[in-house]
């Protein structure tokens, strides 16, 4: 500070405290919450899909779908656990669940559904390959319940539900963090998951049928512009909490954050809109693509601000 | 019963014999604070005043970090202390994102999360908390707040009208009290934080304090990529290369003098 400057007579100033602890949920909590989105987006966009159009229209979506959720989802598993400060004693969750944390909830839902997402991905990778391991009697028990693949869907489908949006009431457990709140985080991780489910999709669905792309192309158009929305409204209006309002008059202002928040938006949400309404006039699909890719980028860089800049004030 | 703690901010003198007494008695390593007394000036010399406010733990009977524990690690004895289970802890910090006080730290050498716990242990054994034997002019008052008939049951009906909590808007019910207190000294968002007014502000953290990168990964990076601890430093308003620093100011009134 300048020694020419006056500190107004009724302001208050602190002259000896404790540092603020800074950022303590970092980039791999951000990483845990993008890569959820992608392995639950991609079940639910799927299944869309599977419910609009024959399966046919889709050929490798039965095998490439839990693939690419399986993927995402030991992402989102491997980075939670690497968080932990004693990540050995993730067993306690299980052993000594405390069932009012959504952090516990959370824990055995993602779990359950990652096993299930394992399963689908083992059936549906032998039927999709079915010369590899023949003689291997594992395989061959797999490929005998192949239908199983059609029975545990359904619930698949009504887990990804859950587990994409427990972190939202994780974020609103953490109550010293009034950003979070419950209702707005709830809804923007669900467009998150349908962002970014459709993006994964996107990328391989060059043999799919044309409609079936039109409605992926549909489903990235109004996800991206809905969340868009939804983050305007937060960034701008959000008047009401005291918290909030310093935290975001920080942002506003100016520096690093104001500058992730804005490329996010343009990335993720402003350039996918755009070109995902002109390839609904006219297909083009290397565009989409590209905006597949921005999609991906966008989401990690909002949901990076939107997770740390509320730990930028001091609590006490 | 239910203890609680009150501070008569009108007798503390800043003196941190408490905050000493604690990292004594609690082996609190280096970087990180049970209890801490922030001191606060206000006005334009030469009419200024300083207050001094002791920060610790509220023992909430509704604690958010209770609630967000994921393994119990958090949890409320009989008497009403929010006790932590270092042993049961799994260091995911959602206590931390939920304490509305910012009263939890990680612990550097064990990895769990801790914070004040009345000093339960001393409690068990028909002692008073470290801080309170400490005070040399008995400004922290610790006690029963359910038996009318206690020390502190006493004061704060004595001082009806000027017993306040901290953020009592988030419903956290806390039994931890103060006398004396005013906006500017209970509200973090009341005073600012001003580069080249308070110490401690570019400090280094010790592993796993507010480092972003603290996990395990480091474990395998760091032979590659060096340490970390180089380029630590605290992000807060203060330090973090923004326009606000600048701008964001409060014109809040109040507090005591």
């Amino acid at each position: 500070m300048d020694h020419g400057t006056v500190i107004e007579a009724t302001k208050a100033v602190v002259t000896l405290d404790v540092a603020l602890p800074g950022i303590i949920w970092g980039w791999m909590i951000t990483l845990n919450m993008w890569a959820k989105s992608i392995g639950t987006g991609v079940i639910l966009v799927g299944a869309f899909l599977l419910y609009r159009h024959k399966k046919e229209e889709m050929p490798n979506l039965r095998w490439m779908m839990p693939l690419i959720s399986f993927i995402a989802l030991n992402v989102f598993l491997l980075f939670t656990l690497v968080d932990l400060h004693q990540p050995l004693r993730m067993v306690n969750i299980f052993l000594h669940p405390h069932w009012t944390s959504a952090i516990t909830v959370g824990a055995w839902m993602a779990s359950i559904f990652t096993g299930l997402v394992t399963l689908m991905l083992a059936i549906g990778a032998l039927d999709a390959f079915p010369d590899f391991g023949r003689h291997i009697g594992i395989v061959k028990t797999l490929r005998e319940k192949s239908a199983l693949y059609e029975k545990v869907f359904p619930f698949v489908v009504v887990l990804a539900l859950p587990v994409t949006m427990y972190t939202a009431i994780i974020m609103a457990e953490a109550s010293a963090r009034e950003l979070w709140a419950a209702p707005a985080e709830l809804v923007q991780m669900l467009f998150a998951a349908f962002m970014v489910g459709s993006a994964s999709l996107i990328l391989i669905s060059e043999k799919w049928s044309a409609e079936a792309r039109r409605d992926l192309t549909l489903i990235l158009a109004i996800s991206v512009a809905l969340s868009f929305i939804m983050y305007m409204g937060e960034y701008f209006f959000s008047f009401k909490a005291a918290e909030v309002e310093a935290t975001l008059a920080y942002v506003h202002s100016g520096g690093e954050y104001f500058t992730q928040f804005w490329a996010a938006m343009v990335l993720g949400y402003i350039i996918p809109f755009f070109i995902a309404m002109g390839s609904l006039k006219e297909e083009n699909r290397t565009m989409m693509k590209f905006a597949a890719v921005t999609t991906f980028i966008g989401l990690y860089l909002a949901k990076s601000t939107w997770l740390e800049i509320p730990q930028m004030i001091p609590l006490s | 019963m239910k203890l609680g703690f009150l501070v008569d901010l009108n007798l503390c003198m800043g003196c941190k014999g408490c905050e000493i007494a604690c990292k004594v008695e609690n082996e609190v390593p280096l970087s990180s604070w049970r209890l801490r007394v922030k001191y606060i000036d206000i006005g334009t010399f030469p009419d200024t005043s300083r207050s001094f406010t002791p920060l610790r733990c509220n023992h909430c009977e509704n604690a958010p970090c209770e609630r967000i524990c994921p393994v119990s690690a958090l949890h409320y004895l009989d008497n009403g202390i929010v006790n932590v289970d270092s042993s049961r802890c799994i260091g995911c910090a959602g206590c931390m994102m939920a304490c509305p006080y910012g009263a939890i730290y990680m612990d550097p050498e064990s990895n769990t999360a801790d914070k004040c716990t009345y000093c339960a242990h001393r409690i068990e054994s028909g002692m008073m908390p470290a801080c309170v034997v400490a005070c040399p002019v008995e400004a922290n008052i610790f006690g029963d707040v359910e038996d009318e008939k206690s020390y502190i049951s006493r004061y704060i009906t004595e001082h009806q009208g000027d017993v306040q909590v901290r953020k009592p808007e988030k419903h956290t019910n806390p039994k931890h009290y103060y006398v004396g207190g005013g906006n500017q000294t209970l509200n973090p968002l009341a005073h600012e934080r001003i580069e080249g007014y308070g110490l401690f502000n570019n400090i280094t953290h010790l592993d796993t304090i507010g480092d972003p990168h603290h996990s395990i990964l480091d474990r395998f990076t760091t032979p590659i990529f060096g340490g970390h601890n180089d380029h630590l430093k605290n992000e807060s308003f203060i330090d973090m290369p923004n326009d606000a620093d600048e701008s964001h100011e409060s014109h809040e009134e109040g507090g005591h003098h």
